[in-house]
């Protein structure tokens, strides 16, 4: 449903102000939403200010830096700080991304930092991903064959193989999933770019013998019709992949079937 | 599937995290929902519309009046919005018929279309109104 505000205990409250050091010439403002399950409060907003001539160059770096350094309770998720694990995906001077590749540089003024949008929170920039990792599970993200197994590779043609390209990239991220207006208000339902992309996948996969399985799955209008083609997806691919393009896709493959 | 079915009771202690109050407008979002308004505007324009037609099929008295208002300031304001409404509806739903073939859908080639929606239902609006006004005497 679409609900513009948020519930009452998802407003956000004005937090703490951490200051730099005395020193610290080149300062910049973080602005990082806080969320302590254990506290009974509201959301709040802290800011802490970085002094850039003692970090890295990354929002992750800073990141990490506050929480060395200036309040160890943060909480946020990470892990390869090089872009391909899809750890540390948060919404950066508004827009999603991933905070390893997201140059500090890039962002004029103060960087604010929130979670994935339209999440319920777990604690500070940790969002509950139960339900897009459920609706993975739900497009069997795996290889269906009908042949046994006979001990040797399943091959493919270069051009087959090609047809992967821009698809096996994706790390699950989901900052397309959680940019995306349509998921938004009908998550629940709609499976959303990054599930979409992940089905697509395996449609397109010409090892794979349950095409019109997969098919017969999304034909549906909520979990494949609610893409409106907004392609905020695809504006927000931080492996600069085309969720978008793949729904279309899978479109004109139940388009062609009739 | 909802997070209540997987985690029950998980809605009254996870707050849900920002959406549009902290999203960047996108060129992409920002004319899918003008898509999506100008649809909504031309639904009310269609109620314009059948006045119109109606009031010429009742008669040369109610026809004249329906003239009037079509001409009064009020009127035309409502005819710009409609025209506005209805080469943008056009012409991005143009847009999205390509979509739908598979084909512009590079990042860089997104912005150009979207540009070109923009430019294409401006122009066509102003044509449309300096010819009408043309054609009136008025200009």
């Amino acid at each position: 449903m679409v609900a513009f505000n948020l519930p009452k205990n998802s407003k956000i409250t004005n937090g703490v102000s951490h200051k730099a050091g005395s020193d610290a010439i080149r300062i910049k403002t973080f602005k990082v939403y806080r969320f302590d399950p254990d506290s009974g409060n509201n959301p709040r907003l802290d800011s802490f200010e970085v002094d850039l001539d003692k970090c890295g160059p990354m929002v992750l770096d800073a990141l990490l830096k506050i929480k060395n350094e200036m309040d160890t309770t943060l909480t946020f998720r990470r892990s390869c700080r090089e872009g391909v694990c899809g750890s540390c995906s948060f919404n950066i001077d508004g827009t999603n991304t991933l905070a390893c590749i997201k140059p500090i540089s890039d962002v004029k003024g103060d960087v604010k930092i929130y979670p994935l949008p339209h999440m319920p929170v777990i604690k500070d920039l940790v969002p509950d991903l139960s339900v897009p990792y459920a609706q993975y599970t739900s497009i069997k993200p795996w290889l269906s064959n009908n042949n046994p197994d006979e001990g040797t590779e399943r091959l493919q043609s270069p051009a087959e193989r090609a047809n992967l390209d821009g698809l096996w990239e994706c790390i699950l991220c989901f900052c397309c999933q959680t940019s995306c207006p349509s998921y938004w208000w009908n998550g629940d339902r709609y499976l959303g770019p990054a599930i979409l992309l992940q089905a697509y996948r395996w449609i397109v996969d010409s090892r794979d013998d349950a095409t019109e399985e997969r098919l017969d799955n999304l034909d549906d209008p909520f979990k494949l019709y609610r893409c409106h083609t907004i392609m905020n997806c695809t504006n927000a691919c931080p492996k600069g992949l085309n969720p978008g393009k793949a729904i279309a896709e899978i479109k004109r493959g139940l388009a062609k079937r009739l | 599937m909802s997070i209540e079915e997987i985690i029950p009771g998980a809605k009254s202690v996870r707050p849900l995290s920002p959406h549009l109050q902290i999203y960047s407008p996108q060129i992409t979002s920002v004319l899918s929902i003008l898509h999506r308004t100008t649809g909504v505007a031309l639904t009310f324009g269609t109620i314009f519309l059948v006045y119109w037609l109606l009031a010429a099929a009742h008669g040369p008295d109610a026809f004249e009046r329906a003239q009037i208002f079509m001409g009064s300031w009020i009127g035309q304001l409502v005819l710009l919005g409609v025209s506005f409404s209805f080469f943008y509806h056009l012409s991005n739903g143009v847009r999205h018929l390509i979509w739908d073939s598979g084909y512009c859908f590079e990042l860089s080639v997104l912005r150009v279309t979207g540009i070109a929606v923009v430019v294409s239902a401006f122009g066509l609006t102003i044509l449309t109104w300096i010819i009408a006004y043309i054609r009136a005497g008025l200009l």
